[in-house]
């Protein structure tokens, strides 16, 4: 993975710009031994390392335009960073840059039932944004799996999704308003608690654009009455494509499920031996989860056993009890930890039109052979969003790279099947060079010129995205 | 011009000499008076790719919305979004077409529970001001590759580039409908009555109450939509629960009548062949009221319509007058107004400074020449 050479000016100055960051923030604002930045050298992607130039923790909107004034009057680069969850290397540092990390900003600063929105510091973690309403049988719909961990800033970043958003959207569709300071430190006030843009739909482009239009500090977010329960289905099946038409056909029945999961044999198999969820052994599995009443939850469920069983399921668990839905949840939950107990894997998420899952899960079963590397797919069926793990050994050389040719295949042929390189984790580091797969140069160049308006001095988080080749001459003309 | 084909389309931008006015089926005469030579985007119309098992659909921007919906409609699926008819509140003519409705971001009722346009919008085609084909998203639910510039270019009325074509997420349409109605409330109980309703787990695709409704009387609507089973169960649980504003309840189970009404919210019906000015106000829910009772301050006799269980605000008043003379937090657009009102009153709200720059920015990028509808949006 190529990044960028330091810029050695930058590197040259390091004590000044302690120094000026220093003066504008509280001591224990300003990280920037090395012993101490090397906790922030890389995210969840952690195959790529690179301790930053110095690491800035602000508590207050107000710190964070002081330290990008400062960063943009020394052409500084910043890389902003939530929780550092993500996979893709959305906020992996450059040696001359400065991370600017939001994890202190988490106070709620505003709930309100009535008109169903809560505001918050960016900092805040996902899960406890719905815990902030929780209480009043509120809830916050966006559930990356890393909810626990990950930030809204970085859902924010990366428009990230979950296994509910069958139902209830994105990140996008449950962002009212955010504010955001731009690199030349100005605050901007974009959306609030009404629905939509009174002029060009500014906040539709921050979100999902991966920390290079501007660092935001606080988000309104819509929140939502919790359903009065929810229960799921578990169905096997003999092959991945009557898995899939079995999907297809609950969509098509007029039945909106709030889940809709899928996992293939190999990771059926090896959940089973992690978790021991009591799932059949067989080639495709789905989860089907349906909300509402209990009343409502028996009649959602009658029609999908009824859709199910035209398809010869080889086997169907309804649950009748949290205890048995946690169960059939188990196996799905721990999907990763159990691929990551076989060996290193590397998980991708490519997402395609529901129609293709059979070929594409065939085509990715003889690339698996090709590669000599083994492949588990679990993802949301329903919208398409994939997540082929490719197991790998970190220890041993040329895996790595191996691993990362397969999945450049696996993503070039989502998109060739009508699809797209990422469907929740971003482009990243990681997927920054296939962007040419799916966009010709001149779709690149009018995204860039967003960030152009944006960031003219590509400051923010310049290496990502776009390809280097791609983003070269701008970022060249920063310096 | 009415170029046949996308690239036909991307050279009569190219060669365009001056201001260019952006027309899809003409029936949305909103925003600044545009003077310009018409490209329409009539000739792009083609419903290209139909999956109802993944619920997309792909359509050229110049397809007749009313073609859109028969074709989802025969598979027993519809726009999530509900898309208004404007033509009855600007008596215009012709047929809409689904890239002007993505061009206007236009969202009804339903827009509280599944979206606005902009939200089931997945991917699109467009010209630039500099002729260039280009294209963002794709036909996928879920896509985060590169920035989303499908939600810039829904709602950016033709000023930042031709539409050319459209994906757009569809849903199915629900076996049953029904619509709880209470009777006489007020403005403000109103308001707390359709909150307590979108609070509550009963799934709400549809709140709006109208203070003069059919029969002159006001009338608030909760619609709940589902398979049979939910629906009657949740119309019981909604009564229960609305009972206590005060207001007579009624269910109205008959979907034709359901349909009916919401159509006539949908398409602001109670201000069809008025006289006056029309304004849509978008604010928090609780602050609609608010905003009404002061423009009844200075003008009593104002018609009235809330949707999006507060938040969207319809107000009729008489021609010339600046809702925004009241102040609140959100916007205001004139969409029916006079060509003088139009040219006196600002028809989209002022952004704030540091906003309007990156707006005007993003223009000077998509339309370095200023041709695509320039001044629409002020």
């Amino acid at each position: 993975m190529d990044m960028p050479t330091p810029n050695p000016e930058v590197l040259a100055k390091k004590a000044h710009i302690v120094a000026r960051l220093k003066a504008v923030l509280p001591a224990d604002a300003v990280i920037y031994e090395e012993a101490e930045t090397r906790a922030y050298e890389c995210d969840a992607l952690t195959a790529y390392r690179c301790p930053p130039l110095a690491v800035v923790l602000p508590a207050s909107t107000e710190e964070v335009v002081a330290i990008l004034k400062v960063c943009h009057a020394e052409t500084v680069p910043v890389v902003p960073r939530g929780a550092g969850t993500s996979l893709a290397g959305g906020s992996m540092p450059t040696a001359d840059s400065v991370i600017l990390g939001v994890a202190r900003m988490t106070e709620v600063l505003e709930a309100d039932f009535a008109n169903r929105f809560i505001r918050v510091q960016t900092g805040r973690t996902n899960l406890s944004v719905s815990g902030a309403v929780e209480e009043q049988d509120f809830f916050y719909a966006p559930d990356p799996s890393s909810q626990l961990a990950c930030a809204i800033a970085g859902n924010i970043a990366m428009n990230s999704g979950g296994a509910h958003c069958l139902k209830y959207g994105v990140t996008t569709n449950n962002l009212l308003g955010v504010t955001m300071v731009t690199m030349e430190g100005e605050v901007v006030e974009i959306g609030g608690a009404h629905l939509d843009a009174g002029g060009l739909d500014l906040l539709g482009v921050i979100c999902g654009s991966e920390g290079q239009l501007g660092v935001v500090t606080e988000a309104t977010l819509r929140i939502l009455p919790k359903p009065e329960g929810a229960r799921p289905v578990l169905m096997g099946f003999d092959s991945n494509e009557v898995a899939g038409q079995c999907v297809s056909d609950i969509i098509k029945s007029g039945i909106l499920p709030v889940a809709i999961e899928f996992m293939d044999r190999p990771c059926i198999r090896a959940t089973e031996a992690f978790a021991g969820a009591g799932y059949p052994d067989c080639e495709a599995l789905l989860i089907v989860e349906v909300e509402g009443s209990d009343e409502e939850i028996d009649a959602q469920l009658e029609r999908i056993l009824t859709i199910a069983r035209t398809h010869n399921p080889v086997g169907l668990r309804e649950s009748t009890s949290a205890d048995e839905s946690a169960r059939i949840w188990l196996g799905r939950k721990s999907a990763f930890g159990a691929m990551g107990q076989i060996n290193d894997y590397m998980c991708l998420d490519g997402t395609i039109p529901v129609s293709q899952l059979p070929l594409v899960l065939r085509r990715i079963g003889e690339m698996s052979k090709d590669y000599g590397l083994d492949v588990g797919n679990v993802f949301h069926a329903g919208d398409g969003n994939m997540h082929p793990l490719i197991l790998f050994d970190a220890n041993k050389p040329g895996d790595l790279e191996k691993c990362e040719a397969f999945g450049a295949d696996i993503l070039r042929l989502c998109v060739e099947v009508g699809g797209c390189l990422t469907g929740e984790h971003g482009v990243g580091i990681e997927k920054r060079d296939l962007m040419v797969d799916q966009y010709l140069p001149e779709d690149l160049d009018i995204q860039m010129a967003v960030k152009d308006v944006f960031d003219p001095k590509w400051l923010l988080n310049p290496a990502k995205v776009f390809p280097l080749t791609a983003s070269e001459t701008r970022r060249m003309a920063a310096e | 011009m009415i170029p046949k084909t996308e690239s036909e389309l991307a050279e009569c931008v190219a060669g365009a000499q001056g201001a260019l006015r952006i027309q899809g089926g003409g029936t949305r005469d909103i925003g600044v008076p545009v003077a310009g030579a018409v490209l329409s985007t009539a000739g792009l119309s083609d419903v290209s790719l139909y999956e109802p098992g993944a619920l997309t659909v792909v359509a050229a921007a110049g397809t007749p919305l009313s073609e859109v919906e028969a074709t989802l409609a025969a598979e027993g699926q519809r726009l999530a979004f509900e898309p208004m008819d404007h033509c009855g509140l600007l008596g215009g003519q012709g047929a809409s077409t689904i890239g002007g409705v993505v061009a206007a971001n236009v969202s009804g009722p339903r827009r509280i529970q599944g979206g606005a346009c902009r939200d089931s919008l997945l991917g699109v085609r467009f010209v630039d001001g500099m002729g260039r084909v280009l294209k963002n998203g794709g036909r996928v639910m879920k896509n985060v590759t590169g920035y989303d510039l499908v939600k810039l270019m829904a709602g950016s009325w033709g000023t930042l580039g031709v539409l050319t074509e459209v994906s757009l997420k569809v849903q199915a349409v629900p076996e049953a409908m029904g619509c709880i109605l209470v009777n006489g409330l007020s403005d403000v109980d109103a308001v707390s009555a359709m909150s307590a309703a979108l609070g509550s787990p009963y799934d709400i695709s549809g709140a709006a109450h109208a203070p003069s409704g059919v029969d002159g009387h006001p009338v608030t609507m909760i619609r709940v939509e589902g398979l049979e089973t939910s629906v009657a169960y949740r119309a019981a649980k909604l009564t229960n629960l609305l009972a206590q504003f005060g207001g007579e309840v009624v269910v109205e189970r008959d979907s034709m009548k359901v349909a009916a009404g919401w159509a006539w919210v949908r398409d602001v019906t109670l201000m069809q062949g008025g006289r006056g000015d029309v304004w849509r106000i978008s604010v928090k829910p609780s602050e609609g009221p608010n905003v009404v009772a002061k423009l009844r301050e200075t003008h009593p006799n104002i018609s009235v319509l809330y949707d999006w269980g507060g938040g969207l605000v319809w107000v009729q008043v008489p021609q010339g007058t600046d809702v925004r003379a009241v102040e609140f937090a959100g916007h205001a657009t004139l969409i029916r107004g006079s060509e003088k009102t139009r040219s006196i009153l600002p028809v989209f709200q002022s952004e704030s400074a540091p906003l309007a720059a990156l707006s005007q920015g993003i223009r000077e990028k998509f339309d370095p020449r200023g041709i695509l509808n320039p001044g629409l949006m002020g």
